[in-house]
């Protein structure tokens, strides 16, 4: 394989620049992330501790085999998004191995408001278990919650992605013989009590879980029955009575352990479709990429050059070098597992978007996962590309990508902007995951770009009228769209509303990699069968 | 000369006996019961019997069985080693019945010595030397006290029907002898309901000095030299030495001439061991004469460059001694240590188990182990605990304590509780390498000795974690192998997280403190090191492991330690081998709570091997909580089984004097409901 040659100065100010730059992102994101790992705050979690309960976190940590990877999602759910603050969406979610065996992990975290269901909880949720059904691991649910948010039950409860498609998908995954294991470490009133009982094996914690569809105070007010949770719908109950609950636990580590040996009993065996081989690391320093991607996300910069911080021995084989070059396409190993790289170095031709069409039918072909490497402003604009047909050249890049069954995965390292996201392989493609950089900023375009575009309306319009409109006038119009673009285009806001799978640190992009499609090999590859092509 | 001898014995002195013929040419007949099937002495000799089950009243000590076998594998002696048969006159006549050597005394030999009062008469009448006593019916008062200022004081007064220290008085003074035979007598009277009393010399720093002599069958008799086992506990030598320092050539003379005299007086032939009490002042008493080879007879092989086995099996043939009194001669110093599966810190409890792991010192002509065990093998109920003697030479007694303690920190063993640590700390103390040696050595020094390593843990405890997260990185590896993706991220066990650092917290346990350990995975290019919190303190480590060898980096210090790792009831234990001692972790998992029911219902387990030798209620009984319930009997102790509530007797499954296992279910018992 070919091996790429880097050609950065790490010594220079420019270099060195960049690598400032980036660093106050990434310790800016995980201060923020450092905050919010604590949950729902001092008093919360003692009174959670002072139950003899486990924190969410320490109960995942106990769950995992000992030294596994935890790839966790949406850490950033719910950021500023709610009147109170709701961290993570007082949901923990993530991949991690059980006995061996990659699972998603659904855990309520108590200490946040209860553990109860904000519109963008059940979102997460929801998401963790689409990862569970596209790549076929078990899902396992700690389940500790209120249930639905009552004073945002109009975005919780009715809709098709609300409440009830928890279950929609529990039954469907079980259908398809995607293990659902239930642990009831807290209450699960109403629609969450359906958690446990719709899943494949249910584990409960004495003195600690309950189930029931109503709780005591309802049960009061509905038929005057005075009764105790624990005797409405405690472990004793659930595993000597009605039989909702199948273990019964001691304590939240012996749950956990019940958990692990359910996971060890399976029976699944990890396919593996690919010819992989021996991994070796990069030639470069991954920490490296914070100084190549430029402070100005205007300045271009060559993208071969993170592609040799993210890829196994710095290898890759480049497809059509020569021709469209501003999208690189070609192949790469990471961990040993064969990718293909679409990645943008710069703004999209006719010619890239035939390229990339073109690779991403040899790796759906080859059975190849994809890896997108995102930074791209759109696809050229203007008369003599227009008359070319660059719109059906990008469509048969999005024909493409939206079609082909290889496991897809994107990172937005720069821009994402306009149809280039959908050529890319954005949110609406399914790509298996998604995550960004602490750089990136997605929107339908630039800010600068939509404030002009506005202002040019604007403009006509006072033309029209035989206005007048000073330059002032118009930098101070432009300037609130300008910034409301720039806050709604920052990966905060994007991750706060699940428009990807998290943040991550440009450094660990190689080890985020590894882990997503090492996990996606758990679903088989199908046949891929493309749409019709516009010629 | 023999060509084929049988051993009656098991354990290291069978295999030590075992080596010897080897060497000699002579075939070698072991014997063996179902505990020892597969043990160390079956396997090295040419031929092996079987006996019967493992009690040695049912195998080992089977007088007719022995010689039956040797009869049937034409074994022509029997050498009977020490413990079991070896002192035995009926055995020996049995021998001397079937035209089998005996390799040892002649039965007058044995019988002379098997009483011990009929023993100091023969040793009265040949003079030697016994402890002045007054042992007569007269018990005037008068006649006892001038018995004991004739002896001199202090005295001991002893009830004659006494035991366990009751009716028993020291008498510092001929003033107060009137007031503590009162008292003495008085003690006496209602404990044994009789008073008569006997009067010896007390002895206040006595040591215990035994002699090796030979004899042959052609009159000759030699010593070689003595062994000083002053070092004792419970009456069991713990750290033999030989020669006993301090000894002048004069009373080395004096003891060996004392020693020959005492053979002769018997008619002894073969190996024996005259065992003397010697005072500060130099004055020397027989105590008792052992007609058998010691088990401290290698400290006194390694000082003369004799094999004192080879020397038996001559003797026993009617050869003469090989060698005449003025052509031995000490050379050296030497020390044997005892290692014994039992815990010094808990009274010397037997301990029994599988030696999981075990790992001796290097031999050579400086160390020593006499063994007969391997790795693997089990330490059972049913014999003496004893695992191996480590025995060490060198030119000075400072140069031969320094061997000890180095081997003693080089011999590891995992899985059974020894008394190795307890031997180190004894073999390094001031007062040990000073020669401040009395028979109440180990009582006068307990601080000294019974201490645990705590003092460096500051090492130890990072080092104990690092091993934890590389044997992890290890076990991880080898697994991701056995898969069909074996090079997948998720093998990787360094606790990744996305965002945040990469920390292990790991809960050890050592003695019976717990300290929580951090341990966070950085990477420094390619290469990972640790950063371990231990009690605020940060430190930079970083190693690998090599099969059993764990190379640390602890903040620039470079350092290995030898890991032996067992796992027992779900946690995993770890013993760190270092040159100061050997270090116990345990990493304690989460405590996954109590089954309930299991707890005060259903059943009641067995807590070791042992025998029932007492079975205090029986089915239909109400019981309250606490309530002696049965009695087991396992290696010299008893322990009681009690009610865990008040409850109900449902049924017992034993009865007494039948052999329980460890964990078998002794009765079922049910808890009264509130």
């Amino acid at each position: 394989m070919a091996k790429i040659i880097s050609k950065i100065n790490p010594r220079s100010q420019d270099f060195l620049d960049n690598a400032a730059h980036m660093q106050l992102q990434v310790d800016d994101l995980k201060s923020k992330l450092e905050q919010i790992k604590l949950g729902g705050g001092d008093k919360s979690r003692e009174r959670h501790l002072s139950r003899g309960k486990l924190l969410p976190r320490e109960r995942i940590n106990a769950l995992l085999d000992a030294g596994s990877a935890f790839l966790e999602l949406s850490q950033l759910a719910a950021f500023n998004v709610y009147k109170d603050d709701i961290p993570a969406a007082g949901i923990i979610t993530g991949i991690g191995r059980v006995a061996g065996q990659e699972c998603i992990i659904v855990a309520n975290d108590a200490t946040v408001k209860g553990g109860t269901y904000f519109p963008l909880t059940v979102k997460k949720h929801l998401r963790a278990q689409a990862i569970a059904q596209e790549n076929n691991l078990p899902c396992i649910y700690l389940v500790d919650s209120g249930g639905a948010n009552l004073p945002n039950q109009d975005e919780v409860f009715p809709d098709k992605e609300h409440f009830g498609r928890i279950f929609f998908n529990q039954a469907n995954m079980s259908a398809q013989a995607i293990p659902q294991i239930a642990i009831v470490m807290g209450s699960c009133t109403a629609g969450g009590a359906y958690v446990p009982a719709m899943a494949d094996e249910s584990i409960i914690v004495k003195e600690q879980g309950t189930i029931f569809l109503a709780g005591p105070p309802l049960v009061k007010a509905a038929t005057g029955e005075v009764v105790s949770a624990e005797d409405l719908g405690g472990a004793d109950v659930h595993c000597r009575t009605s039989g909702v609950a199948d273990h019964y636990a001691q304590n939240d580590h012996h749950a956990l352990e019940i958990a692990r040996s359910a996971i060890s009993n399976l029976n699944r065996v990890k396919p593996m479709p690919l010819n992989i081989e021996q991994v070796t690391a990069p030639q470069y320093d991954s920490k490296e990429i914070y100084g190549i991607v430029p402070k100005d996300t205007r300045q271009p910069f060559d993208i071969r050059e993170i592609i040799a911080r993210i890829v196994d021995g710095s290898n890759f084989d480049e497809f059509k070098a020569l021709y469209g070059t501003t999208l690189v396409c070609g192949f790469a190993r990471i961990f040993g597992y064969p990718i293909g790289i679409v990645a943008n170095n710069g703004i999209l031709f006719g010619e890239s978007a035939q390229k990339g069409a073109h690779f991403i039918e040899l790796c759906a072909q080859r059975k190849i996962p994809l890896v997108f490497l995102q930074n791209i402003t759109g696809f050229m604009v203007g008369q003599q590309y227009e008359a070319s047909g660059i719109a059906k050249h990008g469509a048969k890049m999005v024909t493409a990508v939206a079609t082909a069954q290889v496991p897809k995965f994107t990172i937005l390292i720069g821009g994402s902007f306009g149809a280039g996201n959908y050529g890319m392989c954005g949110r609406a493609y399914d790509p298996r995951f998604l995550f960004m950089w602490p750089n990136a900023r997605i929107s339908v375009m630039g800010g600068e770009q939509a404030a002009g575009v506005l202002a040019q309306v604007k403009r006509d319009q006072k033309v029209k009228l035989g206005e007048t409109w000073t330059e002032q006038e118009e930098a101070d119009f432009k300037q609130p769209i300008i910034d409301d673009y720039e806050h709604q285009g920052h990966p905060y806001y994007a991750s706060a509303r699940l428009w990807d799978d998290g943040i991550i640190d440009p450094a660990e992009t190689r080890q985020v990699l590894g882990l997503a499609i090492s996990a996606s090999l758990n679903k088989t590859i199908d046949d891929t069968k493309f749409g019709v092509f516009r010629m | 000369m023999f060509t084929k001898i049988l051993i009656a014995n098991r354990g290291e002195i069978a295999c030590r006996v075992i080596k010897t013929a080897r060497k000699m040419g002579i075939l070698t007949v072991a014997v063996y019961s179902d505990a020892d099937a597969n043990s160390l002495h079956v396997n090295m000799a040419d031929e092996a019997i079987y006996l019967g089950p493992s009690p040695s009243r049912e195998s080992y000590l089977l007088a007719e069985k022995v010689v039956d076998a040797a009869i049937r594998t034409g074994a022509q002696a029997i050498h009977p080693g020490y413990g079991f048969l070896s002192e035995n006159a009926d055995f020996c006549r049995l021998c001397q019945q079937n035209s089998i050597v005996f390799i040892g005394p002649p039965v007058s030999a044995i019988e002379a010595m098997g009483s011990k009062s009929a023993a100091k008469n023969i040793m009265e009448k040949a003079q030697v030397p016994l402890v002045p006593g007054y042992h007569g019916d007269d018990q005037a008062e008068q006649t006892l006290k001038q018995a004991a200022d004739a002896m001199g004081y202090p005295v001991l007064l002893k009830a004659t029907a006494g035991g366990g220290g009751k009716g028993m008085r020291q008498v510092w003074k001929a003033t107060e002898f009137a007031a503590e035979l009162a008292a003495a007598k008085r003690e006496a009277k209602s404990a044994f309901a009789e008073d008569t009393m006997l009067v010896e010399k007390y002895l206040t720093q006595p040591r215990h000095v035994e002699i090796q002599v030979f004899c042959d069958n052609h009159d000759n008799a030699v010593y070689l030299f003595e062994r000083d086992c002053s070092v004792q506990r419970r009456h069991q030598k713990v750290i033999e030495e030989a020669p006993a320092f301090g000894m002048s050539e004069n009373l080395r003379q004096q003891m060996g001439e004392a020693a020959i005299k005492s053979a002769q007086a018997i008619g002894y032939q073969g190996a024996g061991t005259v065992e003397f009490l010697l005072d500060v002042d130099e004055s020397f008493y027989f105590m008792e004469m052992n007609t058998r080879l010691q088990v401290e007879h290698p400290v006194t092989e390694m000082i003369t460059k004799q094999d004192l086995v080879e020397w038996q099996l001559r003797v026993a043939a009617g050869e003469t001694l090989p060698k005449t009194q003025q052509q031995l001669a000490i050379k050296g110093h030497s020390f044997e240590a005892r290692i014994y599966a039992e815990d010094p810190n808990n009274d010397f409890l037997p301990a029994t188990g599988k030696l999981e792991f075990l790992q001796t010192p290097v031999e050579s002509d400086f160390v020593r182990v006499d063994t007969g065990v391997r790795q693997g093998d089990e330490v059972s109920v049913f014999y003496d605990p004893m695992i191996a003697k480590l025995i060490v030479w060198d030119e000075s007694r400072e140069k031969a304590l320094q061997r000890l303690a180095k081997a003693l920190s080089e011999y590891r063993i995992n899985g059974v509780t020894t008394n190795i640590d307890f031997l180190y700390n004894l073999a390094t103390c001031p007062p040990f390498i000073n020669e401040e040696i009395d028979t109440g050595f180990i009582e006068k020094h307990q601080q000294l000795i019974f201490h645990e390593n705590q003092q460096a843990l500051a090492d130890e405890l990072p080092m104990a974690a690092l091993y934890l997260v590389l044997s992890m990185n290890v076990k991880a590896q080898v697994q991701a192998a056995k898969t069909s993706d074996p090079f997948s991220p998720w093998h990787s066990s360094h606790a990744w997280r996305l965002n945040e650092a990469h920390i292990f917290e790991l809960i050890l346990g050592h003695n019976d403190s717990e300290y929580a350990v951090t341990v966070e995975q950085k990477r420094q290019g390619s290469s990972s090191y640790y950063l371990i919190s231990v009690d605020g303190k940060t430190l930079d480590c970083q190693g690998s492991i090599n099969g059993d060898i764990l190379h640390t980096s602890i903040n620039g210090y470079r350092s290995y330690a030898t890991i032996a790792q067992t796992t027992r009831a779900k946690s995993t234990h770890i013993s760190l081998y270092r040159q100061n001692g050997v270090f116990n972790f345990t990493h304690i998992q989460p405590d996954c709570g109590d089954n309930e029911n299991d707890d005060a219902n259903g059943g009641l387990l067995a807590p070791m091997n042992g025998t029932l030798v007492s079975v205090l209620v029986k089915a239909g009984d109400k019981v309250k909580k606490d309530q002696p319930l049965m009695i087991i009997e396992a290696m010299k102790m008893e322990h009681t089984i009690k009610a865990p509530a008040d409850g109900l007797v449902e049924s017992t499954f034993f009865a007494e004097g039948e052999m329980v296992d460890g964990g078998a279910q002794l009765l079922s018992f049910s808890q009264d409901s509130e």
